[in-house]
């Protein structure tokens, strides 16, 4: 089975969040950098498969700067066999523009499955991957959670806003895959040194027109939060009234 | 939250990407696996053996070795990597991995036949197979040389009898590297080390009871009363003291780097502390006292991963000598455990929970100061490195 | 003046509240370029179109319906074809969806297919010609974006909970359409459909959340934390990641950055610390309460209004005291 995911470099927000002084970007001093959450959950979700079936190919795909090998080399440490890294200054904020430029990597190279993360940690906007289907005019599962495959089709649960949706599909199909589905596995050490001597091909990104761009990044605004009602139950009935007259929640 | 580390001089750029890759594998492996154990362990004065299919997997044990026998083939920087990282966590965790690396299977490799090799360590590198050194006697610390550990040849092979003490995974071993005198007892060339499986009739270990450090590890006393063993034990290529010394240099390079890791976890929790922790009506960490408390192990860090990575690159490069190891693991281990100390300080009554890392750290750091030759030892080797002179 | 469109969202035979904003929202999109029309799209089995006088309360001058025996369950590519279908006709300047679970499957698919830019999880905008001009969460809320949509129709889907709807009554139109592709030869199918839990509210459609951390101690102490949601009658449970992680709740009721993304009008947090990957999840709640015995926690500085002390004592007593202050209306 010939696997393609494709996959997303984002910063590490955890430790450190700074605006950029263009005012539309994060400030990129002391940045760490790494796999999307959800981007390994798809690499392992690949590995399991080709190991299940006892052969095939997975190749990984991200689009990005120079940096982007980073973590197409993560990718072949954890197992991947070989990267395609689509060079470009920026990744756009426009999913539409990423999709288009990952068709022509995809389309027609005998992937059975194309598989995404649920949504990048930055910019969370859940699209590419169905929009990669859209373009390709394949089937697309959405926020997969649990997977099987038996021939040439799969079964695809999708745990939505209260209730679990069983789907049905064919392959070849593209699937964006949820947390949870399957621990993505530490690279090795032993894979670490083995990736060094897995190929990455390096091509320009052929990025689309370009409609939807960030125009500003602030920070959220400052909550006035932090206002203790009081201490202990005996704050309780004061509680209640400001629910009721001041936030008129109740 | 995940532990990021501290890089106040960018010595991340002088690390290669696979270096950073292995460290921030082992790193994660220590968020997911070891710190949701640890506390409880060091409790229950536990070692987490169900920890050790994962260590392997990972390719932690004997990582420099090379790949022929099943081990990773790391440089040794990213081997040092390791063991800091591993000893961020705790240092039972790093101490389990340098005995079975650098006191197993480092000795099999570097004194081992062929055959000796191909058997013992791919099995000890997947963890099927776990390794204790003995050396250390209960009268022979510091001078090991004295040892009364013997090894005589019978017509069949060896027949060997002692006590060694203070030994880290004793008690779990399947296989111990023991070093005996095959010859006189002032005969320290006559020193010699023997592959010893420890169901062989006549080998016993128990555990030391009462460690208030080094909690989370294994620590033995062995007694071998006549242990038998076939001609083919004996490491045919070892000789005198300098052999197992070797193996404590390699043991004690690791233990330079996991010192610095120690320090980082405790200097990222006091720092932690000091910034949410309010006490007349400001964070802690807007106190002169504590920022004074910080900044010196901030300093201390950073100068110790400075020349730790300098060491790493000369053992890379095949220069280093024992002395620069002794250097590295005395001032790594003593600011440890003033960093860890001073953090529990910081820390206030918490800092005496074991919910917080820092005391935890000191308590362990004493056994890391006082083993592999402790801090006075060192000294010492230093002050003859000095002067030409010997004083112990 | 431009029409806008909506696609609302049914599921078992009844709207969901999402359907209501993304309506609400497109009316007020139209009115404000200068009076243009809102239509709607409601897809679903046979009998669906009960459903349409209820999108003009909230703005809608046209709805069109598509019923179709095998309409049961969401049908992507059914779905989008006919979304797409529908925008590609209508001439709109914006069209818009829910960031629901199946609002994100659904908005860029359609996007893809008119091959116009989608604004997803959006909580608010403004159309500021020649652009929209959108609010969009980034960085797990860490910020806020504001991005520059160009093209027509633009399409954004609405971050549930974010913009409510406001009623603006109006006798709908209701024009029957075939699906754009036939059901027939839809390749991914839903086949089941099985709700977790016995009639809970959603997480996403609750004007209400109270979630549970660590502070509970137990899986059994979460008893409180449902007592207190009964008691609002309009309440779902969340929990934190740990507490998921420990089992004491599925992990379908994770709120924070790797679970459940939510805006509700209210936030009560029951012994939750605040960690930033829950804050991520619940901070763009319009009210937030937070019940912790520690008043350092970063929850308390988040929070509107908070109570230090033990929850134990805390929670039983704001279970009755809302109670009566519903009685009392």
């Amino acid at each position: 089975m010939k696997i393609a995911v494709c996959i997303k470099r984002v910063p590490d927000t955890e430790v450190r969040f700074a605006i950029g002084t263009d005012r539309k970007s994060i400030d990129p001093t002391g940045l760490k950098f790494d796999l999307s959450d959800f981007d390994g959950y798809a690499i392992e979700v690949a590995l399991r498969l080709k190991e299940q079936q006892g052969g095939g190919e997975v190749v990984a795909l991200s689009l990005g700067p120079d940096g982007t090998q980073e973590i197409l080399r993560k990718a072949l440490s954890m197992g991947i066999d070989r990267a395609v890294h689509l060079q470009a200054d920026a990744i756009p904020f426009d999913a539409l523009s990423i999709a288009r430029a990952l068709v022509p990597e995809l389309e027609g190279q005998g992937f059975e499955l194309i598989l995404f993360g649920r949504n990048a940690t930055d910019t969370g906007n859940a699209c590419v991957g169905p929009m990669t289907a859209e373009l390709l005019g394949m089937p697309c599962v959405t926020a997969v959670s649990h997977l099987e495959l038996s021939e040439a089709r799969g079964i695809a649960q999708r745990e939505l806003e209260g209730v679990t949706e069983t789907v049905s599909f064919p392959l070849p199909a593209v699937l964006t895959i949820d947390e949870g589905i399957a621990r993505p596995r530490l690279p090795s050490l032993k894979g670490i040194m083995a990736a060094k001597k897995k190929p990455i091909d390096v091509r320009p990104a052929q990025l689309g027109e370009i409609r939807l761009s960030v125009q500003t990044l602030e920070l959220p605004p400052e909550r006035a939060g932090g206002r203790i009602v009081g201490e202990g139950p005996e704050a309780v009935p004061e509680l209640v009234r400001l629910l009721r007259d001041e936030a008129k929640v109740l | 939250m995940a532990f990021s580390g501290v890089d106040f001089y960018q010595l991340d750029t002088l690390l290669s990407e696979e270096e950073r890759a292995v460290r921030d594998t082992v790193r994660a492996w220590v968020d997911d696996q070891l710190m949701p154990l640890i506390a409880d362990c060091y409790i229950e004065g536990r070692f987490p053996k169900e920890l050790i299919p994962g260590l392997a997997e990972l390719g932690v044990l004997g990582a420099n070795l090379p790949e022929e026998y099943g081990c990773a083939g790391l440089n040794n920087v990213a081997y040092g990597l390791i063991m800091q990282e591993l000893e961020r966590g705790d240092s039972g965790i790093r101490s389990f991995a340098s005995v079975q690396g650098a006191l197993v299977m480092y000795p099999i490799h570097a004194f081992g036949s062929d055959q000796q090799k191909t058997h013992w360590l791919p099995r000890l590198a997947a963890g099927k197979e776990i390794g204790c050194f003995g050396l250390t006697e209960p009268d022979y610390g510091s001078n090991p040389g004295g040892m009364i550990t013997t090894a005589k040849e019978t017509r069949d092979g060896w027949a060997l009898n002692g006590t060694k003490m203070w030994i880290t995974n004793g008690s779990q071993a399947s296989v111990a590297v023991i070093w005996a005198k095959t010859g006189a007892l002032d005969d320290v060339s006559s020193i010699r080390g023997f592959i010893v499986p420890t169901s062989s009739k006549g080998y016993s270990a128990k555990d030391q009871k009462g460690k208030l450090s080094l909690r989370a590890s294994d620590t033995s006393e062995i007694h071998l009363d006549n242990v038998q063993l076939p001609r083919d034990a004996l490491l045919p290529k070892s000789g005198g003291i300098k052999s197992p010394l070797s193996c404590l240099t390699q043991a004690r390079y690791g233990i330079a780097w996991g010192a610095i890791g120690a320090a980082m976890a405790c200097y990222e929790e006091a720092v932690g502390y000091a910034k949410t922790r309010v006490m007349f009506a400001k964070p802690i960490g807007a106190t002169q006292i504590q920022q004074v408390r910080l900044a010196e192990m901030l300093t201390e860090i950073t100068k110790a991963q400075c020349l730790t990575l300098q060491l790493g690159r000369l053992k890379d490069a095949k220069t280093m000598t024992p002395q620069q190891v002794s250097l590295a693991k005395r001032n790594n281990v003593t600011i440890a455990c003033d960093i860890a100390r001073e953090a529990r300080r910081l820390l206030g009554a918490n800092g005496i929970l074991v919910e917080y890392h820092s005391m935890r750290h000191l308590a362990n750091l004493e056994s890391v100061y006082t083993y592999e030759g402790t801090h006075d030892m060192h000294s010492l080797i230093l002050g003859e490195e000095i002067t030409g002179l010997s004083a112990y | 003046m431009a029409s806008t469109f909506a696609f609302a969202e049914a599921r078992g035979g009844a709207l969901r509240k999402v359907a209501f904003e993304a309506v609400s929202t497109a009316r007020r999109a139209a009115d404000a370029s200068g009076g243009g029309e809102a239509h709607a799209l409601l897809l679903g089995p046979p009998g669906i179109s009960t459903l349409a006088e209820q999108l003009g309360r909230y703005g809608a001058d046209r709805v069109s319906v598509v019923e179709h025996p095998a309409l049961e369950h969401y049908s992507p590519e059914v779905f989008a074809a006919t979304a797409a279908a529908q925008l590609r006709a209508g001439n709109y300047r914006a069209g818009f969806f829910s960031a629901s679970a199946q609002g994100r499957d659904l908005a860029p698919r359609a996007a893809a297919a008119l091959g116009v830019g989608l604004a997803a999880d959006i909580i608010a905008f403004e159309l500021d010609e020649p652009a929209l001009i959108a609010r969009h969460p980034a960085y797990i809320g860490k910020a806020i974006a504001s991005l520059r949509l160009e093209g027509s129709p633009a399409l954004v889907s609405l971050r549930p909970g974010a913009l409510a709807a406001a009623e603006a009554p109006r006798a709908a139109r209701v024009e029957h359409a075939p699906p754009a592709l036939d059901p027939a030869a839809a390749r991914v199918v839903v086949t089941k459909v099985v709700a977790r839990g016995a009639a809970k509210l959603d997480l996403g459609e609750a004007p209400v959340i109270v979630s549970g951390g660590r502070g509970l101690k137990g899986a059994e102490h979460f008893r409180l934390v449902e007592e207190l949601a009964a008691a609002f009658g309009n309440a779902a449970v969340g929990a934190t990641r740990a507490v998921t992680d420990d089992g004491w709740r599925p992990a379908t009721d994770q709120i924070g950055q790797t679970g459940r993304l939510v805006s509700p009008q209210l936030y009560v947090a029951v012994g939750i610390s605040g960690a930033i990957q829950h804050l991520a999840g619940m901070r763009t709640a319009k009210v937030i309460v937070a019940i912790n015995k520690d008043r350092d926690a970063p929850i308390m500085k988040l929070a509107d209004y908070a109570i230090v002390g033990d929850l134990f004592e805390i929670v039983p007593r704001l279970t009755e005291a809302v109670k009566q202050a519903r009685a009392e209306g």
